[in-house]
């Protein structure tokens, strides 16, 4: 018996031949537990490997834990007071919660797009360029390449390349985003955190987006967050399927919304709950 | 049986008090109101600081007129300063014999100046005993350095003893002659002032520093008879400096003492006084409108730019002004990095609990603390306590004058730092609290540690914050006088705080203050009437000065504004 709600090859932009080859592990997350409090446990013993040069989307309804597992990736649940983390992440075969790692070093490996815009009260310049700064590179003729570069990645430089000295914040809600993305691409990192990257956005912007992840593939291992079934699979490679803290299946995104293994999926991905 | 009722949407007939009240009516009205008293308590005490102060500075024509009053008959002259009502029966307890009957009687106020001649400056007159009034054109007023006005008629005048202008010559003759020397005098005065305040200064300041060299040196148990024979000769060539310019100084004052006019007082007395102390004179009643409007000018910038004389009630603040607007600038340099160190320490690093709290709520009672115990802490901690052991090490020489160890502007400025201190932390943490999470995680998701997240991001976008909380301190700073008394505001300081003499700022100095000028003017000097206008005219200027001040921090908070409004939307 099999019920489907959305037609995925309709859906797909492209064929999945490609996608679907083996590929090595970028992220690996083994017996992961989070817990933001004594008794709140918000990620449940998760296992989890992220394929490299991939779009892994997270899919699941609100609260069951998809954008804390994403921000276990780049340490960001860090900044809660009482968060406390048990198990292995591992990046490229790096203990992501290892005491000697340095956090801004990690971070900067992997980078992460948030949900609602947030470019900084600065030039659209000085937002690509701000990663850089922080490293300390000041050489005018670099930064100039690395900004126009990251904008031309993020789709973004045609539209604002004769007002890179304009404040971000003049920017529609799109092209923020997309200053984000470029802003994140602009330290080059290997791994790209996006938690529901287009939730705030008006339909267009967000095929822009989605064109813009298809694009950045390529270079990136890509982790997306959604609540947008269309979304994760036209996008994403593979897909997980998380519920209260769990994670309930993990497949390629093709097999997951087709042919779903757990009841539970297929429960959700129908639209029966959620 | 009742029919049911069909709704409708159209409101029903009288809608009584209570759908009044609901309708909020009633609330707009009174914030309606609520902000039209306000508007009108702020306009109305600067349009009656206005009147009264800046009134004062117009020239005023001077009245001639005759009191009879029983049998006797004087001659009064001077300016109409104020006219009113009083009650006959008033009167008559205070001992005067009336001759109408009616209840009320006028009474006019009236400046006759020349205290040296007559036993006060000003004179309540009642208006029935008051004879013919006239305005004669020829009634000089004649402002001076010493005994305040001078209002009478120009007789002669002579410069060096010799008589150049008399009553034969015509007045137009003699005003010239008068003016001419005036102007003289004042030239010559200003010589005098220059060398007396600036050259003499130099020496004096060059001379102290090599007293306090010989004396560091002889703590220091390294007095050479060597060293001691160089000093000795440095300071003979100072000393022969000074006693060239105290020989220039004779010769000035000698070249204008001599000067001198005679004048008709309007009892018919001729007096003899010296040019040398003139001011100004003029003959307000031939001046035309164009020539008060002049004057008025003339004596405005006079009270802005010039240096009080005569116990402060005649001349300028600008002594004051200088000392009010460099206090509140160390004050802003002093609170502003210390306030705002400390709101990020407890908004940013410190853990959020009860430590924290109990801090915020000390933090906002130090608020409500009056500012006279402040000025107390300042005397007792700061000048005594810091300002004796800064003597102790760093100006031994000097002792036991102290240097910081006594009241002056540095600890005036900290003191008031300590006062506003509260404003600055509680708006800026404001201001950091209000800053969005996610531009934060923005900034370290990029690989930013806390401190650079901290000072690239966060900092910038709170400075509108923290230039509203230096905008409240600096409205709270510049209006507070009680503090002052303690820390270093006197009457009347010597020099600025601020001159060419190293090293050209002068913490130590004692400084003056519109706030305290106010009260001193006001309520302390020994001549109120002449007074009262300066104490209006100095408090305009003073809520002048602090909107002045306000809105240059408001003009470049809005600038911060715009550059980093909030990402909302």
């Amino acid at each position: 018996m099999q019920t489907h709600a959305i037609d995925i090859q309709a859906l797909k932009r492209a064929p999945l031949g490609d996608a679907l080859a083996p590929s090595e592990t970028s992220l690996r997350v083994q017996d992961l537990n989070l817990y933001y409090d004594q008794d709140s446990q918000a990620l449940f013993n998760i296992d989890l490997e992220i394929p490299k040069q991939r779009v892994t989307a997270f899919i699941g309804p609100s609260g069951c834990g998809k954008s804390s597992l994403l921000r276990c990736f780049n340490r960001m649940n860090d900044l809660v007071d009482g968060c406390r983390v048990s198990g292995k992440l591992l990046l490229e075969g790096d203990d992501i919660y290892a005491k000697s790692v340095d956090v801004a070093s990690l971070r900067r490996r992997i980078g992460m797009v948030f949900q609602k815009p947030n470019p900084f009260p600065k030039s659209i310049y000085e937002n690509v360029a701000y990663g850089l700064r922080i490293q300390g590179m000041n050489k005018k003729r670099i930064l100039n390449e690395v900004v126009e570069k990251a904008l031309r990645s993020a789709a973004l430089w045609d539209e604002v390349k004769d007002r890179l000295d304009h404040s971000a914040l003049g920017l529609s809600g799109g092209q923020q985003q997309r200053l984000v993305i470029a802003r994140t691409v602009a330290v080059e990192p290997e791994v790209l955190l996006l938690d529901e990257p287009a939730s705030a956005l008006d339909p267009i912007s967000t095929l822009k987006i989605e064109e813009l992840i298809y694009e950045l593939k390529s270079k990136y291992t890509i982790v997306i967050v959604t609540h947008n079934m269309q979304q994760a699979a036209r996008v994403s490679d593979m897909t997980a399927f998380m519920y209260m803290g769990k994670l309930i299946e993990f497949d390629s995104t093709d097999t997951l919304f087709t042919n779903p293994t757990e009841k539970q999926t297929e429960d959700y991905i129908t639209g029966r709950y959620g | 049986m009742t029919s049911p009722k069909k709704p409708t949407i159209h409101s029903t007939g009288n809608p009584g008090l209570v759908a009044w009240f609901k309708s909020g009516e009633p609330m707009i009205w009174l914030n309606g109101a609520a902000v039209a008293l306000s508007v009108i308590a702020v306009t109305g005490l600067i349009l009656l600081l206005a009147v009264r102060g800046f009134s004062h500075f117009w020239p005023k024509d001077v009245l001639v007129t005759t009191i009879s009053y029983q049998g006797s008959e004087r001659s009064v002259m001077g300016e109409v300063v104020e006219e009113l009502e009083v009650g006959g029966q008033q009167l008559r307890e205070a001992g005067f014999e009336l001759k109408g009957s009616g209840p009320f009687y006028g009474r006019t106020l009236m400046k006759q100046g020349n205290r040296d001649s007559f036993d006060s400056d000003f004179v309540w007159l009642i208006d029935e005993q008051m004879g013919d009034k006239a305005w004669p054109n020829d009634v000089t007023v004649i402002e001076r350095l010493e005994w305040g006005n001078f209002y009478g008629y120009l007789r002669s005048v002579s410069r060096d003893g010799e008589t150049i202008a008399d009553e034969q010559s015509s007045p137009d003759q003699r005003w010239q002659a008068f003016s001419d020397l005036i102007a003289d005098s004042v030239a010559v005065r200003e010589e005098i002032h220059y060398i007396e305040r600036v050259t003499i200064g130099y020496i004096n300041h060059d001379l102290e520093r090599l007293r306090l060299r010989e004396r560091t040196l002889e703590l220091e148990d390294a007095l050479t008879a060597q060293q001691q024979l160089k000093l000795a000769s440095e300071r003979e060539e100072l000393d022969a400096q000074y006693s060239v310019l105290q020989e220039q100084l004779y010769r000035l004052y000698d070249s204008i003492d001599r000067h001198n006019y005679t004048a008709e007082l309007v009892d018919g007395r001729i007096v003899e006084l010296p040019i040398a102390k003139v001011v100004r004179a003029f003959q307000p009643n031939a001046l035309s409108v164009m020539g008060k409007v002049l004057m008025y000018f003339e004596k405005l910038w006079e009270f802005l730019s010039a240096e009080p004389r005569e116990a402060n009630t005649e001349g300028g603040v600008f002594p004051a002004i200088f000392g009010t607007v460099m206090m509140v600038v160390l004050m802003a340099i002093m609170v502003t990095p210390f306030g705002v160190v400390a709101a990020v320490y407890l908004r940013e690093y410190a853990r959020q609990g009860f430590v924290t709290r109990v801090i915020r709520i000390a933090v906002n009672n130090l608020a409500g603390v009056p500012s006279i115990v402040y000025g107390v802490f300042g005397l007792g901690f700061f000048v005594y306590f810091l300002g004796g052991e800064l003597d102790q090490l760093f100006f031994p020489a000097a002792l036991p004058s102290p240097t910081f160890g006594t009241p002056g502007l540095m600890w005036a400025s900290l003191t008031l730092a300590l006062l506003t201190l509260p404003v600055v932390i509680v708006a800026t943490e404001e201001g950091l609290a209000r800053i969005p999470k996610m531009v934060r995680e923005g900034s370290l998701a990029l690989g930013a540690t806390r401190a650079e997240t901290l000072w690239r991001v966060v900092l910038p976008m709170a400075s509108p914050a923290m230039m509203t909380g230096l905008i409240l301190a600096v409205a709270r700073a510049a209006g507070e006088v009680a503090p002052l008394m303690l820390v270093g505001v006197v009457k009347l300081a010597p020099s600025l705080p601020l001159d060419a003499n190293y090293p050209y700022v002068h913490l130590d100095q004692k400084f003056m203050h519109l706030g305290f000028h106010i009260y001193d003017v006001g309520f302390q000097s020994p001549n109120v009437e002449a007074a009262r206008p300066l104490v209006y005219a100095t408090a305009l200027l003073l809520v002048i000065i602090i909107a002045l001040l306000n809105l240059a921090a408001v003009n470049l908070r809005n600038r911060l504004r715009e550059r980093y409004k909030s990402l909302e939307s």
